[in-house]
């Protein structure tokens, strides 16, 4: 038995030469989604994190529709999966974890960190997620209850999480930029 | 299959098959919750099924559904109250 090596460039220059003969997806189309996907960054999530810490409305809405909440800020959601929303609160905190593959709400944060879609992220973070939490310096206070979220379907999920204490007098542009990835899929916690 | 319109709260069970058995499927149903038994949280939404569209095939849509699992026991650890929250097809599940 022979097997062929196809280099990559060529074999990926064929398919979209197929799907665009076939009508399935343009060369244009192609590259808006690059370009779409390539914009989206953590700032965005964390931009919609601040506005809720700070807007009782906005908060409304992101916990009702995240896509709806993520386009009232200019985020392109069009194509994207529906987004969904967790609030952490004083006796609640989630954890996002995809165990099939590696969902992610790129849509809002952009391209998931490499190791959310290792064997060992996706294998401990529900067999054991206080312990993936304790290694991440994450400690949880004694009673909070723990929330594993399996994205495996058609949803994606992000973390609303608790807005520290001592933030009391910040505006949201300044909320903003503590608010980092780990803490939207909530691996940790927001610091001020 | 649970019927359409099973309130939040219901009991559920994630059906004990293994589908992998018989031939190449694509399923979205983790293993470690087939057969255990947790609650309705709410529906999703109707989704095209994934295990047809990962073969081309025809997809009819199906309902989806948040599903919660306590926590211990399904791997025993974690502390009472611990949870799982998971999106589980209709057809995965029936009534507990």
């Amino acid at each position: 038995m022979t097997i062929e090596i196809t280099p990559d460039a060529d074999l990926l220059a064929a398919l979209r030469t197929l799907l665009d003969a076939r009508g399935i997806a343009s060369a244009a189309e192609i590259a808006e989604r690059i370009a779409l996907t390539d914009a989206a960054t953590p700032a965005r999530g964390a931009a919609m994190v601040a506005r809720a810490w700070t807007d009782p409305d906005y908060r409304t809405l992101m916990l009702t529709d995240g896509a709806a909440a993520a386009e009232a800020l200019g985020i392109p959601m069009r194509g994207a999966p529906p987004l969904g929303v967790l609030e952490d609160t004083a006796e609640l905190h989630h954890l996002v974890v995809c165990t099939l593959c590696s969902c992610y709400p790129r849509a809002v944060l952009g391209y998931p960190p490499f190791w959310f879609k290792s064997a060992a992220y996706r294998a401990r973070a529900v067999r054991d997620p206080r312990g993936l939490l304790a290694e991440w310096g994450t400690v949880l206070p004694e009673k909070m209850r723990l929330r594993v979220v399996d994205s495996t379907a058609d949803y994606r999920w992000m973390v609303l999480p608790l807005r520290p204490a001592g933030t009391a007098e910040w505006d949201a542009e300044r909320l903003a930029g503590i608010v980092r990835e780990t803490d939207m899929i909530g691996v940790t916690l927001p610091a001020s | 299959m649970i019927p359409p319109g099973l309130p939040p709260g219901s009991r559920v069970r994630v059906r004990a098959d293994w589908p992998e058995a018989a031939g190449p499927v694509h399923v979205r149903t983790p293993h470690y919750l087939r057969g255990r038994t947790g609650e309705l949280v709410r529906h999703l939404g109707d989704f095209p099924n994934p295990e047809d569209l990962a073969f081309a095939r025809p997809a009819p849509r199906l309902a989806l559904y948040h599903v919660r699992f306590a926590q211990p026991p399904i791997w025993q650890q974690g502390q009472a109250g611990d949870d799982l929250l998971v999106e589980i097809f209709a057809p995965w599940l029936e009534p507990a």
